[in-house]
């Protein structure tokens, strides 16, 4: 592993510390089946909640009749719009455009419209089912030329949020032209020029945990709450002013979460359980099943992108123009902030300095789109990286060499006029998957004839190699870590230190939700390296302690991993100070030299041992609460993009290999190959495991993930895993990762935030081999059956 | 209906239970064994894998009355029932518990948060060691799914892991560290048997 510089002193006498593959702590609890997941919460006399949606996507309500549903045995509430306490009846992550309850209308296929509790689950769904809503159906607008349209309905007339201002219509969230040099002009000096328009579907996070919680209502009119989810703080900031409570009067602890992925980052669940908890007075739990599940949470934005590049005949990139039209949906979710992602991080990982760029994500009546897993830089990718083989092609040149040619570097202005002052190992990355031996040709073949299990269709026995062509395809991408675009982007820890049992032991408390990214493994790890403790006690996440931001972003090791380090550093201090007055008069070394924890013991940087921890804090207890920020990042100029709106990148680079049987149009993914820069590994085999997870969710977004919406109803046609499928162990080829750690000095131990990179190369990899192997254009993604075989 | 069938070694009796009701449901919230998980209801992610008189089942889609004088094991029972394999050489996997044994079972004492103390399962100890783990929800059942397959095959070729786990879901770890673990286990129960 190549290395240049570790910003911070490390010392690795304690033994499970940052840098070491250290086993989870909830690993046990994993595989025994105890660990608690928000699915498994019960509690004595608990009702079951069930959310009834709408069968139709836009639509007026014209009247619901609760009587037949409220009469049925068993069933405790029947809760609509007219029930909810307070004048707040919407909620939202950044626009709170999003009802609680549908009122009067409903703008997309599976709005909630009405809530029942009941004493057995099935009892609440034939309750729901009873509930009589009659709607009159309105027009539907799908797409760009519908929702833009001069009679257009709005979504949502009058509406009066930051965005409304600059958006040249209603039915448009948000809208980022970004402008830097003079394309125009530049393009007159390309020799080539090569343009394209893509398409990028609906995928789902399909995490596998559905959305699921308990509230359970308190003595003091409160309500305790326990749920699965991305940011408990965002959470509570929404669902207390529905409530008309408090936010300390909602007391929020993390259950299990079955991964999240972006979809967890919108409440699903929450407020309803809360409303049916506080109605009853009794425990309730909601549990969505996988179809619910398909409408209880936002999907990733499908969208169209084009997209012209041009080039000197010497493989240079003279300029790129690109047009990116998100669809948000319904409401508005995160698609202003991933509007801005699109947008800045359209000319990928690429020295351009002539770019004219629009981003904008519309309002239509099919099912809102929010956040997944890279976040609007996933669609850029996908063309930009299809253009960049384009133009190799054009310019008959190696597309690896055209990438590295104009491939970023450190120093690189972004088209929003910032320089990328971390490492940026483009070219690199793309040298070692490239180099990488390949699989070897016609693997299938043995002595006693075709493998199929090998081959395109495997068990299906459909080909024993006849129609089957391989093809080998290379994508790169860059993705922002944290939250950009001015967003103060904190997190909280607090640490203690104290004797326990003749022992020196660490707590840290956090709110930070651990989804399975191993965020509680690296945090015990953080502290074993600061405090030189070995044994370290993760408190559950809650909200009795300070927000730790959201678990997206690829933030979490960075932002509260970096909380976790301040606070240990200061909890440090404090103990150090501790030392030097009870014995500083014994040892000239307490007021001379550096003095650093390890093992249990107070040593100086020569490595004296001035004293045990356990003597040094006898009973006391030393205790830190502190929040941390990142450096502050600026907001994008709606004019013309600029400004310093990021703080850090994350890079990835995949090599596939397919081979596609072309009579069937079957696709078998044969390798999938990563280089990654992850600038520090904190720890390498959950590093491993982002990398391999990322890349998958990739891959299956090139060949199989996609919600089919009708256009003309705009109702979803596959809620269900039978329908939409996502890889299994068999779609999902060997996947050999190269990781890289060149430090970033501006962030924790040099980190670089990791679990998105691998999301956005390896779709274009994957797509590149396709073409590679087909001759085909392919210009969307997923690639279905038909689109290989042309029936 | 009045259901009484074993569960992990143990003689269970579940009341009141409704017609529609799978097994997945009377396991998770009649009869306090949360560990198989549901994920989709239809048979198509594996997460609530259970053996039904040894053979894999989705507990999902098997009827709670079917099980009647069946015997069931989870996630839960699936470190003692490995156990019971590796002293009584049991290779079907289908030999149940004596009435001696389960006489003598009890709770085993362990640390409610970490679950320090447990006594697990070869194939459980190797998801945790390979780092194939992560949110954990596709754990349980796949651990199932994993362990009846080297029952079966305890020398298995990838393909052979691949074809068997093909039921079984994952949507954080893309399969590598799945693969690794079961490996790992085939290799550790390789050994333990050569020094046999």
């Amino acid at each position: 592993m190549a290395t240049t510089g570790t910003p911070t002193k490390l010392t690795q006498k304690t033994q499970g510390g940052i840098g070491e593959s250290t086993l989870r702590p909830d690993g046990t609890l994993k595989v025994t089946g105890e660990f608690a997941y928000s699915s498994d919460m019960w509690h004595e006399d608990m009702l079951w909640g069930q959310i009834l949606r709408s069968t139709v996507a836009h639509a007026e309500i014209v009247s619901i009749d609760t009587s037949e549903a409220l009469a049925q045995a068993g069933v405790y509430a029947v809760l609509t719009y007219d029930d909810l306490p307070t004048e707040v009846k919407n909620y939202g992550l950044e626009i709170q455009d999003t009802p609680v309850l549908a009122h009067g209308v409903v703008r997309h296929h599976g709005e909630p419209v009405a809530l029942v509790a009941a004493d057995h689950p099935e009892t609440a769904r034939r309750a729901a089912a009873k509930i009589k809503v009659e709607y009159k159906e309105l027009p539907v607008v799908t797409d760009e030329a519908s929702a833009t349209a001069p009679d257009a309905p709005l979504l949502h007339p009058g509406r009066d949020d930051h965005h409304a201002g600059h958006v040249p219509h209603p039915n448009i969230v948000h809208r980022q032209p970004i402008v830097r040099g003079d394309a125009d002009e530049a393009a007159k000096r390309a020799d080539v020029i090569v343009t394209g328009e893509y398409t990028f579907g609906m995928q789902d996070q399909a995490f596998l945990g559905p959305e699921s919680g308990l509230a359970v209502p308190a003595e003091d009119g409160g309500v305790d709450l326990y749920v699965a989810t991305q940011w408990l703080h965002s959470d509570l900031r929404q669902i207390a002013p529905v409530l008309g409570l408090p936010e300390d009067k909602i007391r929020m602890t993390l259950s299990g979460v079955g991964g999240a992925f972006g979809g967890r980052e919108d409440l699903s669940m929450q407020i309803h359980a809360c409303l049916l908890a506080l109605r009853t007075g009794k425990p309730v739990k909601i549990v969505y099943n996988r179809f619910e599940s398909f409408f209880g949470h936002v999907h990733r934005h499908p969208a169209k992108l084009w997209y012209e590049h041009g080039a000197t005949r010497d493989g240079r990139i003279t300029h790129m123009k690109c047009r990116i039209v998100l669809d948000g949906g319904a409401y508005a979710s995160a698609s202003p902030a991933v509007v801005g992602n699109a947008s800045s991080l359209s000319v990928g990982p690429y020295v351009i300095d002539d770019v004219d760029i629009e981003a904008i994500a519309l309002y239509t009546n099919n099912p809102p789109c929010g956040a997944m897993r890279g976040f609007g830089a996933v669609q850029a990718c996908f063309a930009y990286e299809a253009q960049m083989d384009k133009l190799a092609k054009a310019l008959d040149m190696d597309p690896v060499e055209l990438r590295q040619l104009n491939a970023m570097e450190q120093g690189t202005l972004l088209p929003t006029g910032q320089p990328v002052d971390s490492p940026a190992p483009v070219a690199e990355l793309l040298r070692r998957v490239k180099a990488r031996p390949l699989p070897p040709e016609r693997q299938w073949e043995s002595t006693e004839g075709a493998d199929v299990r090998a081959l395109p269709g495997g068990l299906s026995n459909t080909t024993h190699g006849e129609g089957v062509v391989r093809g080998v395809g290379y994508a790169v991408g860059i993705k922002n870590v944290g939250f950009s675009e001015g967003f103060d982007d904190y997190s909280t820890a607090k640490v203690r230190m104290e004797v326990i049992a003749g022992e020196p032991v660490a707590t840290v408390h956090t709110a930070m939700a651990e989804v399975g990214q191993g965020g509680v493994t690296v945090h015990a790890q953080i502290a074993r390296t600061e405090l030189g403790v070995s044994q370290v006690t993760i408190s559950p996440a809650d909200t009795q302690v300070g927000s730790a931001g959201s678990t997206s972003a690829s933030r979490q090791t960075y932002v509260t991993g970096g909380a976790v380090k301040n606070s240990c550093e200061l909890v440090r201090e404090k103990v150090l100070e501790i030392g030097r007055r009870k014995f500083g008069s014994y040892h000239p070394a307490w007021a001379t030299a550096e003095l650093l924890l390890e093992d249990g013991k107070v040593v100086t940087d020569g490595g004296e041992v001035l004293a045990d921890l356990v003597d040094l804090l006898e009973d006391e207890a030393v205790e830190i609460e502190a929040e941390w920020r990142h450096r502050p990042t600026e907001a994008f100029d709606l004019r013309t993009g600029q400004g310093n709106g990021h703080v850090q990148y994350s890079f990835a680079a995949h090599r596939a290999v397919v081979e596609v049987d072309t009579e069937l149009g079957l696709v078998k993914v044969i390798e999938l190959a990563c280089a990654q820069d992850v600038g520090k590994a904190l720890n390498p085999l959950s590093v491993i495991g982002q990398i391999q997870g990322g890349t998958t969710q990739g891959l299956g977004v090139a060949v199989m993930e996609e919600i089919i919406v009708d256009p003309k109803t705009a109702k979803v046609r596959n809620p269900s895993f039978t329908d939409y499928l996502i890889p299994t162990i068999l779609d999902t080829p060997t996947i050999p990762v190269d990781v890289l750690e060149l430090a970033d000095d501006n962030a924790p131990y040099g980190l670089r935030g990791i679990g998105e990179a691998p999301t956005l190369s390896s779709t274009p990899a994957v797509l590149a081999a396709i073409r590679n192997a087909t001759g085909l254009e392919l210009d969307r993604t997923p690639v279905r059956p038909e689109h290989l075989t042309g029936t | 209906m009045r259901v009484n069938f074993t569960v992990n070694g143990r003689r269970q009796e579940a009341d009141d239970v409704w017609e529609g009701e799978s097994l997945l449901y009377v396991l998770r919230e009649r009869l306090g064994l949360p560990g198989s998980k549901n994920a989709c209801e239809q048979g198509e992610c594996g997460s609530c894998t259970v053996r039904l008189d040894g053979v894999p089942v989705c507990s999902c889609l098997v009827a709670a009355g079917q099980v009647e004088g069946r015997e069931v094991v989870t996630v839960e029972g699936l470190a003692d029932y490995a156990k019971q394999r590796e002293q009584s050489a049991c290779g079907t996997g289908a030999c149940g518990t004596s009435l001696q044994d389960a006489q003598q079972w009890s709770a085993k004492g362990s640390d409610s948060h970490t679950g320090e103390g447990t006594e697990l399962s070869p194939i459980q100890q190797a998801f945790i060691d390979a780092g194939a783990v992560q949110c954990g929800f596709c754990t349980p059942g796949l651990l199932v799914a994993a362990d009846e397959m080297l029952e079966r095959t305890p020398s298995p070729s990838d393909e052979d892991i691949r074809e068997a786990l093909s039921g079984n879901l994952c949507r954080c770890t893309g399969y590598e560290k799945i693969l690794d673990a079961v490996r790992l286990a085939a290799a550790r129960q390789g050994n333990q048997e050569a020094t046999v």
